[in-house]
């Protein structure tokens, strides 16, 4: 409203200026109006109260174009006058408000420039290093690349994220195994798979004999079912030998190394120790009626029990012994029969022949855990008739087959050979009286025999064989004449109990007979060389395997006779009873082939062990300067010094 | 089987034979006849020993094995046979 611009500081209102306009704003006029109206002076308090004449009083301004904040004294240092002087004029420039432009000019050289990058930005990518360069060197200087013109660059692949997986077997089934290496234990190990080839080897050889195989077979799995002590059975005995060497310990000191020393102050007499004695409890009331040393074991020795008495005839026994148990026979076969006769197979030591008191002949295998023997002589098979008193393996036959001689009262020499599972027997020569043999060579045969009681082969000359009978007479005979002898000598009055040629003299041999006398032959002499007369019953001589001069016999008084020839020719150089009992009678003795012992038996059941002393054991004293000489040649040599002599007076005599 | 029983039993009537162990191979004995204390003590004891003693024959000699074992205190004597799978122990008395 132009009432409103009015500015003059008059206080004279127009107010008909001002109701003019009242009618077109209402209420804008009326506020004018109040303005207007109000512009009655409302002095704030604190102005100042001036009077009218100062309020008239007219002040002039001057608008210059000085700075009034410009300094107007600046003074300079002067170097020239060395003084301070003040600047003549002032700037009066006062700066109220500055921006910066950023536009250039299109012409300038910066315009340029820029316009030029921007031409090449536009044109495209190209090389970036050429961008990149040419960005530097125009925003730059240019930058020194190296010699290789390389730049490195470097670019990363996405790396997968990562996974972890992983799975757990069951650990196999884990045992603890610990053994040492010895050197045995490898050994042992070579020598099971040694063993192993060499029984597949036999099992390709040997098939036809799948039967057998199959049967071992069937034993050894029994075997390992059975109960477990079975396992214990050998080292069982080993203990059991122990003890009793402990038990019998002096016994067995005595037999390895006592010498009687008193031999020395005796001339020729000597003693024979007593060692152990053996006895089988079951076998108590049978009589010794054999003995035989085992060649290959020569700790072992069979006793064959049975009855001398005829009237008591039952059964009989077979056991071993050895010397390293006493006390209990390492086998023992119980016989039906009484057994009369025994000898064990010079190379095999596990077949033994037996003859019994029923006529019956039967061989035994050792090795075989059964009872019974493995081949048995019956009535079919030619068995005697009568008990069978002596029996002899002799060497393999041409087919290999083991064979064996016996003799029996029935008069027949009989042959035995072992055929496969068969006995076949064949008859070497019958035994007739001697009124009979000189009759024609028709070979008629007497019926009436003689009994034959006992034989002995020849050492080295093979078919030559005595036999003794029960009428007291010793034939000679040979194995290829089955009926004619060779020769007889009338020895005895009674039956020849025994008849045993010399281990080294080839032609001397023994015989010894229950008319008390041993009587001791040259083969090709009739009448004996000796004779001697012991007082009782002779049961058995033996010659010793160590001397040819030295035998001992027994007798039913209970004594022992040890004779050395070449010591004494006429009596015994030791006669000693070996049974406590008087009444026993001894029935039969055996040297051992290696040992300084004998063995005895007796008709109750015992054998007893005795060693001989040193004077029964005498070697020939060697001439001085001499070697020992070789024994055999030895021991011949003194028989036959020993027969010349006697041969020389009957000589001079005849 | 019955021979064997009847030789043990023979060892052990036998004159001065104190007692009789048999062990298997793992050191447990089997049959005795001494008192359950006594016997372990023996069986454990001797195994070892007779162990030791057989390995040291084959070490000499792998051709050697041991066949028996003696051991001769003051008192008694004691005898071990070993074997295979088993040990026979036997204590006797030897002087009497």
């Amino acid at each position: 409203s132009t009432s409103a611009t009015n500015e003059e500081v008059h206080s004279e209102p127009c107010i008909h200026m001002i109701t003019s306009l009242d009618e077109e704003d209402g209420t804008e006029m009326g506020e004018g109006d109040e303005w207007m109206q109000g512009k009655t002076l409302i002095k704030p308090l604190d102005q100042l109260d001036l009077t009218e004449a100062e309020l008239k009083e007219e002040f002039t301004r001057i608008l210059t174009a000085n700075n009034p904040h410009a300094p107007q004294n600046i003074v300079r240092y002067s170097f020239k006058e060395r003084s301070y002087k003040p600047i003549s004029s002032v700037d009066q420039l006062a700066v109220h408000f500055v921006l910066e432009g950023n536009l250039l000019h299109q012409d300038s050289d910066e315009a340029r420039r820029q316009r030029a990058k921007q031409e090449k930005a536009t044109e495209g990518g190209g090389e970036e290093r050429a961008d990149s360069v040419e960005s530097k060197a125009g925003k730059k200087e240019q930058k020194i690349t190296n010699q290789f013109n390389f730049s490195e660059r470097a670019s990363q692949t996405l790396n997968n994220p990562l996974r972890e997986r992983g799975c757990q077997t069951e650990p196999p089934p884990r045992a603890n195994f610990s053994a040492t290496a010895n050197q045995w234990e490898i050994y042992d190990v070579y020598l099971e798979v040694l063993q192993k080839q060499e029984k597949n080897k036999e099992k390709a050889k040997a098939v036809p004999k799948k039967d057998d195989d199959k049967g071992k077979k069937k034993m050894m799995l029994v075997e390992t079912q059975s109960d477990d002590i079975t396992k214990v059975a050998k080292v069982a005995k080993i203990i059991e030998r122990m003890v009793n060497q402990n038990t019998f310990d002096d016994i067995a000191q005595d037999f390895k190394y006592f010498e009687d020393a008193s031999d020395e102050y005796r001339e020729q007499e000597g003693t024979l120790l007593p060692l152990w004695k053996f006895q089988y409890d079951k076998a108590k009331r049978l009589s010794v009626t054999a003995l035989c040393w085992n060649e290959s074991y020569k700790d072992l020795f069979a006793v064959g029990l049975g009855s001398y008495d005829f009237t008591k005839q039952g059964r009989g026994m077979l056991v071993f012994y050895s010397l390293k148990n006493s006390t209990f026979p390492e086998y023992i076969y119980p016989t039906t029969s009484g057994i009369l006769c025994l000898d064990i197979h010079k190379h095999l030591p596990y077949l033994v022949a037996v003859g019994f008191y029923d006529g019956c002949v039967a061989v035994y295998n050792l090795k075989e855990e059964t009872l019974q023997p493995i081949y048995k002589s019956t009535a079919k098979s030619g068995k005697h008739t009568d008990p069978v008193w002596q029996v002899k393996w002799q060497k393999d036959d041409m087919d290999n087959n083991h064979n064996f001689f016996s003799v029996s009262s029935d008069g027949r020499v009989v042959s035995w050979t072992l055929v496969k599972n068969e006995l076949v027997f064949t008859d070497i020569i019958k035994l007739s009286l001697a009124g009979a043999v000189s009759e024609g060579p028709e070979g008629v045969q007497l019926p009436i025999m003689a009994c034959g009681t006992s034989f002995d082969f020849h050492k080295q000359i093979d078919y030559l064989f005595l036999v003794g009978t029960e009428e007291g007479k010793i034939h000679k005979c040979s194995k290829a004449y089955s009926s004619q002898f060779l020769e007889t000598y009338n020895a005895h009055n009674m039956a020849v109990d025994a008849v045993k040629w010399n281990h080294f003299h080839t032609k001397v041999f023994i015989s010894c007979s229950s008319d008390w006398t041993v009587k001791i032959w040259d083969h090709t002499i009739k009448t004996p060389m000796f004779t001697f007369d012991l007082n009782a019953s002779v049961g058995d001589v033996a010659w010793s395997p160590y001397s040819s001069t030295v035998f001992a016999a027994v007798t039913t008084d209970g004594k022992v006779h040890t004779f050395d020839l070449s010591i004494n020719k006429y009596e015994a150089i030791c006669q000693q009873p070996v049974v406590a009992k008087k009444k026993t009678k001894l029935t039969h003795i055996e040297f051992n082939p290696v040992y300084p012992i004998i063995i005895v038996g007796d008709d109750r059941g015992y054998v007893t062990s005795l060693k001989l002393s040193p004077n029964l054991r005498k070697k020939p004293k060697e001439k001085k300067g001499q070697e020992l000489p070789k024994g055999p040649e030895v021991e011949i040599a003194k028989m036959e010094k020993l027969l010349s002599l006697l041969r020389e007076p009957e000589n001079s005599n005849a | 089987m019955a021979e064997v029983e009847e030789t043990l039993k023979r060892i052990q009537t036998h004159k001065g034979v104190i007692g009789t162990i048999v062990v298997n191979a793992e050191g447990i004995p089997i049959r005795t006849t001494l008192d359950n204390s006594t016997t372990v003590q023996y069986a454990g004891l001797l195994h070892q020993l007779t162990m030791k003693a057989r390995s040291t024959v084959r070490d000499l000699d792998p051709q050697n094995d041991l066949t028996f074992l003696r051991i001769r205190p003051k008192k008694h004597e004691i005898m071990v046979a070993p074997d295979k799978e088993y040990l026979l122990i036997v204590i006797q008395n030897p002087s009497e």
